[in-house]
């Protein structure tokens, strides 16, 4: 199967919207493609189990590599393994959920849906790719598109916040940029050539000084686009001023690039630099877990307070990958996943909340339930899901986090896992919070009684996205099946032991 | 007739170059930092007919390229005075200091 | 039908009438609703019976094994460490699929004619399904991370069926009060299995109380020498997990949830916060128990003085309140504190188990009259629209089923023989008497707090002052429809009934039946303070005096505090709004916004102000671009003369 299909289709669908211009046809070819690229997801997921049951164990399948610039060692080259094809499945369902939300969106929606298409073709680009160039090349267009989605269609203090995430992201790009120089400048193929190739620079040996030096930099720069404390305050702004299919795509997807990467580049690629860098990784992680629960607790914004969330869920990501052990990362990928589609989901109740009351103030709202009753039960589903409640996917990513976290036997980690676990404590009393007011509760306005349900699309957006989270909350198996023998993979890399 | 020496030129030249160039600097009439220019072009003409008397005094090439300035120099105060005539109409004024569309 | 496959039916027809009732009730079944999740639920409880009776009756080993019916690999951590799903057959989750079932059941049925006409019928009923689902996926679990899971989804069924009438602000309160209480408590539980699961390299029960129970195997060598601040890694872990099963069974310090979780609707009540999910806790340690008693005695000695304290605490609290649910919710209280330490003072196997039997004897007679006593308040609260003891008084003539109902079960609670609860107390006090002369004692004290606040709640319902006429004018429904009194009278069977079961011979520490001799002799004491405690409830609240008022005008402080329930809901305020609100999430937040967002905008803003300074060379003025130019050509002509010299 060429993977290859998965960035083209994005592609053509985006030029395809640019000759159209009335809504209803923009939309239509918006979601003819997203549905394409799910379906394409899917077909990819039943080869790629297809060829592991027969036996097939390389670690990149479907591997093929395309010259693009030679003298310096770039080409297209593309593969896939368990974690990046979970992460691709991600990205069709929020995308194509994303796409369902913004059914009715009237300005500029050719523009709107050509950027959000183009996106989605960062995002896969992103995932497939096995070159470190490539792959920064699409990252960087996962990037720019977000800066006008927010500036032209947000709300609120729109252009501060786009001009905020676009600075921060670019920032974080840059780190991005030059610690893969650093690796890229560290191997060597014969006569002097470096290669940006992921697997060859995955088998040769880097210097540990290089590493040192290098591993902070890729660290920071992805750890940046996954909320990486302190790095983490494009997060709420970003969020809150973009639309809300820019929100689920910006927390379901581009996030996941920044965990994403610290995983497959900064720390399969460099494994001694982060053994050694791992307890302040683990520092880090534990202090966006505890406080951006606790400053979550007194947002009153709900976009401000998902967006909270999100910085300390993507906590738990850092931490699992912190404590470089089989469990713990397995568990950062399943966060990944289960984060992704929650938030999405999250913020795609929120949208709908704020479409029809205009207000996001939880002070403002109040006895939805009895208005909207199907909003209302997404936007609570999805708030349990956030507290992790067994039978949602948020639980099983947790405690595989938890339990990962656990086998290290110091001080030190245990006090960081005891205080990560405090978290989903705090975390119900602020999704509480935020429902008990908002969704229960005596009416907080008697014209919102005329306000209608959910409608047909975002029903079924709603319904993808909270399969995702079911499936994966009541048989996580399937997920862990896909995910482990790569996380095992990883292992070989990331577990080579380590001589100060 | 005795000669002038060569150097007491080159300080005449030097001397209404610099005249030239402080009156560029400071004037903030846009006419008088034109003759100011004229100044500066006319000291580099002596030092041009100097050197070629002086130096090389077989050839005319100093006094082609005098002639060539002289040219140049009236096309560019023609230039020049159109511009200062169309900011003129366009501000009522001829002050360099105003004139500064170039920054945006 | 193979023990797996009934099993599996109890458990998954609720699951079945959850998602029918949750996904379509609303706009295609709202009429059914009721009908169906009955009948599910009919179903689960004759096959719990029927199972019961299996394995109880028809069992020729002459103990009673645990079975691993049924198990499957959920998810795994790493080599040998996994969440399994599975069925667990032993006495006790028997005992709790009968006892769970049967009290559902009757509250559904109860529900059909106390919930008739509500707009959310069928969420109420999904919920109700839920909620069962969960309770009997927590009993049958196998491994102590299904207990877990299903200790969570309980914890929100609860949440969701105390916050079922969610335009009440003070429903929504209580339902938040008592889904953060207990998640506070279930981080420790957590935390225990964490530590439990850690040591033992396993989470399974049967391998887990195996490897933490045998002398010298290596795993109990290194949970028992690992420790922290004194305790041992053992310790800790059960402790911590006796915290999840404190918060939950609503134990001192953390039962200020379920006086407040009585906003829920009253068969709620019943079902959740008396008969099943609050004994969950009791449940859980009697699981491990093994692990307590054998290995950790510390630890058990902790849960004996928490139920001791909770149990004296609850009570004397109980004769203060009138809201007749909350009465009712303490009563509850104290009663699962007499559960927790008779499992606190038993030790393992033989005679020496004396109190597990007792205690789970009590749970068993505990679900039927405490049952039957919330779905008796349920029915007054029906016929007189308030929870309030000044609203109510002399309704034993308008109510007559549910007063002698509601007699036979304050007789039970109070410990009168011969009905159940007379039993099942007397074995606690029994094993208490053996192992500490002073639990022993304030439980014989509680005994008789326990007597006289029952029968001041019923005086005060049923006697007392003369009914007021107005609630007849309006008595258009009596004293509540059939489906509301026939789980009265069946509940009241088990009331009086449940005390004749031979427990010993079916529910014991180690499986092997135990039999329990009665002694009259140790009978003798208990009744006569229970007696005691129901004349002077009789002397001061039968007929209308002013006899209450002072007593209570003499200890008006000791009254006052047990009034405002020992001030512990103040302090708990204290702490969240105070210390964690204005000291940790205030500033939290303030420093995000201000220190941290503020560097990064600081940063930018010093980009800005640099850029501002390099930009003012551009001044857009001719003149300084000349001097520029000049300058720079002086520069440049000076710098190459100097490197050319």
């Amino acid at each position: 199967m060429n993977l290859h299909l998965l960035v083209i289709a994005p592609i053509v669908t985006a030029v395809f919207i640019l000759f159209f211009k009335e809504l209803r046809q923009v939309r239509m070819i918006a979601l003819l493609g997203a549905g394409f690229q799910l379906i394409i997801s899917v077909l990819l997921l039943s080869t790629f189990c297809n060829e592991r049951a027969a036996g097939n164990t390389a670690p990149m399948l479907f591997y093929n590599s395309v010259e693009w610039f030679s003298p310096l060692g770039i080409a297209f080259t593309t593969g896939i393994d368990g974690i990046s094809l979970s992460m691709i499945l991600l990205s069709a369902f929020v995308v194509l959920a994303g796409v369902l939300v913004s059914w009715k969106m009237e300005k500029m929606s050719r523009e709107f849906f050509f950027l959000l298409t183009l996106l989605s073709a960062g995002a896969y680009g992103f995932f497939i790719s096995l070159d470190l160039f490539t792959l920064f090349f699409f990252l960087e267009i996962a990037v720019i598109p977000k800066f006008m989605l927010i500036g032209i269609w947000g709300s609120g203090r729109k252009e501060y916040s786009a001009m905020k995430l676009a600075l921060m992201l670019m920032a974080g790009s840059a780190f991005v940029f030059l610690g893969l120089l650093g690796l890229y400048f560290s191997t060597n193929v014969g006569n002097g050539q470096h290669t940006f190739d992921f697997i060859a620079i995955s088998r040769s040996a880097i210097p540990l000084d290089t590493q040192l030096l290098f591993f902070p930099l890729a660290f920071i720069g992805f750890g940046i686009f996954g909320a990486l404390f302190p790095f983490h305050t494009w997060v709420p702004d970003g969020h809150s001023s973009a639309p809300t299919a820019a929100s689920m795509f910006l927390a379901g997807i581009s996030m996941k690039l920044g965990g994403y990467g610290c995983l497959r580049v900064a720390t399969y690629l460099m494994p001694e630099a982060a053994h050694v860098y791992a307890p302040y990784i683990i520092l880090l992680a534990t202090i966006a877990i505890i406080y951006g629960a606790f400053a979550t607790m007194m947002q009153t914004d709900l976009k401000y307070i998902n967006a909270y969330s999100s910085v300390s869920h993507c906590g738990f990501v850092l931490l699992g990958i912190g404590m470089l052990n089989e469990t713990a990362i397995a568990g950062a990928v399943m966060q990944m996943i289960s984060h992704g589609l929650m938030t999405a989901l999250f913020f795609a109740a929120i949208g709908m909340i704020y479409e029809r009351t205009h207000t996001r103030m939880v002070a403002q709202l109040g006895g939805l339930l009895k208005v909207m009753p199907f909003i209302s039960t997404i936007f609570i589903i999805s708030g349990l899901c956030s507290l992790g409640l067994p039978g949602f996917s948020g639980f099983v990513a947790e405690m595989t986090v938890f339990m990962g976290s656990w086998q290290h036997t110091e001080m030190f980690y245990r006090i960081a896992t005891i205080l990560s676990c405090a978290s989903i404590v705090v975390t119900a009393v602020y999704i509480l919070r935020a429902a008990g007011k908002s969704i229960m509760g005596p009416l907080a306005n008697e014209q919102h009684l005329s306000l209608g349900d959910a409608t047909w699309n975002e029903k079924s957006a709603a319904v993808l996205l909270l399969s995702g989270i079911v499936v994966i909350g009541i048989a996580p198996f399937w997920l862990n099946e896909l995910i482990s023998p790569d996380v095992n993979g990883l292992m070989v890399n990331i577990g080579r032991t380590f001589i100060p | 007739m005795s000669e002038i020496p060569l150097e007491h030129l080159l300080m005449l030249s030097t001397a209404l170059f610099f005249i030239g160039a402080y009156g560029f600097l400071t004037r903030r009439n846009m006419i008088a930092m034109l003759m100011s220019l004229e100044l500066m072009l006319n000291s580099v003409n002596i030092n041009f007919i100097v050197f070629n008397k002086y130096l090389f005094p077989d050839t005319i090439e100093g006094l082609g390229f005098t002639i060539f300035i002289i040219a140049i120099a009236a096309a560019e105060a023609a230039v020049a005075i159109a511009i200062i005539i169309n900011l003129y109409r366009n501000t009522k004024n001829i002050d360099a200091e105003n004139a500064d569309h170039l920054k945006h | 039908m193979s023990l797996a496959t009934t099993i599996q039916l109890i458990v998954l027809l609720p699951l079945g009438s959850f998602l029918l009732l949750g996904i379509f009730g609303r706009k295609y079944l709202s009429s059914l609703s009721g009908m169906i999740g009955t009948t599910s639920l009919l179903v689960s409880a004759i096959l719990s019976i029927q199972t019961a009776y299996q394995y109880f009756f028809l069992n020729t080993a002459g103990s009673f094994e645990k079975i691993i019916a049924w198990k499957m690999t959920w998810l795994t951590f790493s080599e040998g460490v996994s969440i399994d799903m599975g069925i667990l057959v032993d006495p006790i989750s028997v005992m709790m699929l009968v006892v769970v079932t049967v009290v559902s059941l009757m509250v559904h049925v109860y529900s059909l004619g106390y919930m008739k006409g509500d707009e959310r019928f069928a969420t109420y009923y999904s919920f109700l399904s839920l909620f069962t689902f969960s309770m009997l996926g927590l009993v049958i679990a196998v491994n102590i991370f299904q207990i877990y899971m299903f200790w969570e989804l309980v914890g929100v069924s609860s949440f969701l069926l105390i916050g079922y009438y969610f335009e009440k602000p003070s429903a929504v309160a209580a339902s938040k009060k008592a889904f953060i209480v207990t998640r506070f408590a279930d981080l420790g539980f957590l935390i225990g299995i964490l530590i439990l699961g850690f040591e033992a390299k396993t989470l399974d029960f049967v391998t887990l109380i195996e490897r933490l129970t045998t002398s010298n195997s290596p795993y109990l060598v290194s949970a028992t020498t690992a420790s922290f601040l004194g305790a041992s890694a053992l310790t800790w872990g059960l402790l911590l997990v006796f915290m999840g099963g404190a918060g939950k069974s609503a134990m001192f310090p953390l039962h200020i949830w379920l006086p407040d979780a009585m906003e829920g609707p009253t068969p709620v009540s019943a079902l959740i916060h008396a008969a099943t999910m609050v004994v969950a806790g009791v449940f859980l340690v009697a699981r491990l128990f093994p692990i307590f008693s054998i290995s950790c005695p510390g630890a058990l000695e902790v849960v004996m003085w928490t139920g001791v304290i909770s149990a004296l605490f609850a009570a004397l609290i109980a004769c203060t309140q009138t809201d007749i649910k909350r009465v009712l919710a303490y009563s509850t209280m104290s009663q699962i504190g007499y559960m927790m330490f008779a499992l606190g003072v038993s030790g393992y196997g033989n005679e020496a188990g004396l109190g597990f039997t007792a205690s789970m004897f009590h749970l068993f007679t505990h679900a039927f009259f405490k049952a039957l006593l919330f779905l008796g308040a349920g029915a007054v609260i029906h016929y007189i629209h308030s929870n309030e003891m000044k609203d109510m008084g002399g309704l034993r003539k308008s109510m007559p089923i549910t007063h002698i109902t509601f007699l036979i079960a304050c007789l039970a609670i109070a410990g009168i023989p011969p009905f159940a609860g007379f039993f099942s107390k007397e074995e606690i006090l029994t094993a208490a008497h053996h192992a500490n002369p002073m639990v022993y004692y304030i439980a014989l004290l509680t005994a008789g707090i326990t007597a006289f606040y029952m029968f001041r709640l019923y005086y005060n319902i049923f006697w007392s002052k003369e009914a007021k006429t107005a609630h007849h004018d309006d008595d258009h429904h009596g004293e509540g429809t059939w489906s509301m009194k026939i789980p009265l009278l069946i509940l009241s069977v088990g009331a009086i009934a449940a005390g004749f079961i031979p427990f010993g011979s079916f529910v014991s520490s180690d499986g092997h039946p135990l039999h329990i001799p009665f002694e009259i002799s140790a009978a003798i004491l208990p009744v006569i303070i229970a007696v005691s405690g129901i004349a002077l409830a009789t002397l001061f609240y039968k007929t209308e005096n002013d006899r209450p008022d002072k007593l209570s005008a003499s200890f008006q402080g000791i009254y006052k505090t047990a009034y405002h329930k020992f001030y512990i809901d103040e302090i708990y305020l204290f702490i969240t709004k105070k210390i964690v609100f204005n000291l940790i999430a205030q500033p939290s937040a303030w420093v995000d916004k201000n220190i941290i967002d503020g560097s990064m905008n600081g940063l930018a803003s010093l980009v800005v102000w640099k850029s501002n300074l390099i930009k003012s060379i551009q001044s857009g003025k001719v003149q300084d671009y000349a001097l520029y130019f000049f300058l720079a050509a002086f520069g440049i002509t000076a710098l190459t003369i100097y490197l050319v010299n």
